[in-house]
């Protein structure tokens, strides 16, 4: 099909449908996917660890028991099928928000700075493109966020759990500490380590479920790139996606492991 | 069997799991139609008493085609187990046992496999065999097993120098008789644990891959394939899209729960 040197080239092969070089299809299509993957990775971010915590530290209160039914669900939810109900709901019977693709039909793309529609539309000040953009944002964020939620919370109480029983933690309460600075002073910090591993993990697992998503949203990222790719049986384009997606995933999770040693000194390798 | 009793989770997950599997064995019984008749003059009718769950574009019932559907994911999932678990525990043993070379290379193997996205690595796999169900098991069987050989691996890792496989050492056992009557059997919990939470996702995944055109093909009552063929009738029919989705949910919300409950029981430290 193609061969290793070829790849480390950067030649992926042409693409049997689009007649294009598939390096130069996943140049155009991948920002749709780096965008909608960056966002739905804040969200999960922004409210998976405060879940996780929150659920921690009322450890079988309440709110605790709320969260992991939550998250429970949210993990074994199929995203694709979240998306088809939101779509159903918010776009076909409420018409709050837009159904399919990047921005109105009507609007044309901002120009191309990042690929990512609301850092252009926001650099070139054009603050209708923007409001439209981040419209058609939401509900592809929030479905691809729905199941990384699930896992986030769940790991980010587990650990806080268990640095919650440390002695230094009691240590902390005996000196006088209040709760807030306990948990935000004391034991986030070490309870982020394997979250932080975690969200590497995410991170594939965003990239992989685009191609579903992608799919439901008519979102033109590398996701559905694949999907037609495989409906044409356009081998190279699928082979082109599968090799990104796996470099992408290696890249972050190097990222991560050199976060490890910021967040914890004590990691330093000699 | 107290701390089963004690978990209210794990007990609706036993609850979901058993009455998913008495769905799947008395299909015939339950279904009120055949799953695959068509019946345009009953297309697109919503719930009733009649068609619990709706009509679909072509008149077949779908409470029928869910409850028929059932039968197609618990075979993916058992299979894909069957197969992915064995193999990843024998390739894990053997790795964590030789040790050397042997070990080096099983798991340079695994890592090629584990550095995909599990899905994207599925599709591929299934894009090159082409779009068929038993592609889709074989895809997921050649995803899933490496997952099995870390597992099995680090369990053997911690339990080959234990007191008991170094007498059967000295006693002159044969060694490959001490990796599978003394060493395996004590080392497999956590892997089986994990696959009963795998039998969930995997069903989990094999939806997808159907959702996308590659699994079960219409008119297959498969929950994916549904979903797939609900997209073009969501105007009129909320019904369609509903059902097989929660269908999924129910399944995977099932097998993690009982692999939660399983894994609770058995590793007090995880508490």
């Amino acid at each position: 099909m193609f061969n290793t040197f070829d790849i480390v080239k950067g030649d992926l092969g042409t693409s049997n449908f689009t007649h294009q070089e598939v390096s130069k299809d996943l140049k155009e299509f991948f920002p749709a996917t780096l965008e909608l993957t960056l966002v739905s990775m804040v969200v999960t971010i922004l409210i998976g660890i405060p879940f996780g915590i929150i659920s921690a530290s009322k450890k079988d209160k309440i709110a605790d028991q709320f969260t992991r039914v939550f998250a429970l669900i949210g993990v074994a939810m199929p995203a694709f099928w979240l998306g088809i109900i939101l779509l159903l709901l918010f776009y076909l019977k409420l018409d709050l928000l837009p159904g399919a693709g990047r921005i109105d039909s009507t609007l044309s793309p901002p120009k191309t700075i990042t690929g990512l529609y609301t850092i252009d539309a926001l650099l070139t000040g054009n603050w209708i493109v923007l409001k439209s953009s981040i419209e058609h944002l939401v509900l592809p964020a929030f479905t691809q966020a729905a199941v990384t939620i699930g896992m986030i919370t769940r790991m980010t109480r587990s650990s806080m759990l268990e640095v919650l029983g440390s002695d230094y933690i009691r240590t902390a309460y005996a000196k006088g500490g209040t709760e807030n600075r306990v948990l935000y002073g004391h034991a986030l910090r070490n309870g982020m380590m394997p979250v932080l591993t975690l969200l590497g993990m995410t991170f594939g697992h965003s990239l992989g479920g685009s191609v579903l998503v992608e799919t439901v949203f008519s979102w033109p990222g590398v996701g559905k790139y694949a999907v037609n790719a495989i409906t044409y049986l356009d081998f190279p384009s699928v082979m082109g996606v599968t090799t990104l997606i796996a470099v992408l995933f290696i890249v972050v999770n190097l990222v991560i492991d050199v976060l490890y040693v910021v967040i914890d000194p004590r990691l330093k390798y000699e | 069997m107290k701390k089963i009793l004690s978990s209210p989770l794990t007990m609706l997950g036993i609850f979901l799991v058993t009455v998913l599997f008495l769905i799947a064995i008395f299909a015939p019984i339950i279904a009120p139609n055949d799953p695959l008749e068509i019946d345009i003059s009953q297309k697109l009718l919503p719930p009733s008493m009649d068609n619990w769950f709706g009509t679909d574009e072509v008149g077949r019932d779908i409470f029928s085609r869910i409850v028929y559907g059932s039968r197609i994911s618990l075979k993916i999932g058992l299979l894909v187990v069957l197969i992915a678990f064995p193999v990843g525990t024998v390739l894990g043993a053997i790795a964590g046992f030789a040790g050397g070379i042997v070990d080096q290379v099983i798991m340079r193997i695994t890592d090629i496999f584990i550095s995909f996205p599990g899905i994207i690595l599925a599709m591929s796999i299934a894009a090159a065999l082409g779009p068929s169900i038993e592609n889709v098991l074989l895809a997921l069987a050649i995803t899933w097993w490496p997952w099995y050989t870390r597992i099995v691996r680090s369990s053997v890792l911690q339990i080959k120098n234990a007191e008991f496989v170094e007498s059967a050492r000295a006693v002159g056992m044969n060694p490959l008789i001490i990796l599978f009557k003394e060493v395996l059997p004590n080392a497999i919990a956590p892997a089986s644990i994990q696959a009963s939470l795998d039998l969930g996702f995997v069903i989990l995944a094999a939806a997808g891959l159907s959702f996308i055109g590659l699994g079960a093909q219409p008119p297959s009552p498969e929950w994916g394939a549904m979903l797939a063929s609900s997209r073009e009738i969501l105007r009129d029919s909320w019904w369609a899209a509903t059902f097989p989705g929660l269908a999924i949910l129910w399944t995977v919300l099932g097998f993690n729960l009982l692999g939660d409950g399983l894994r609770d029981i058995m590793d007090p430290k995880n508490r």
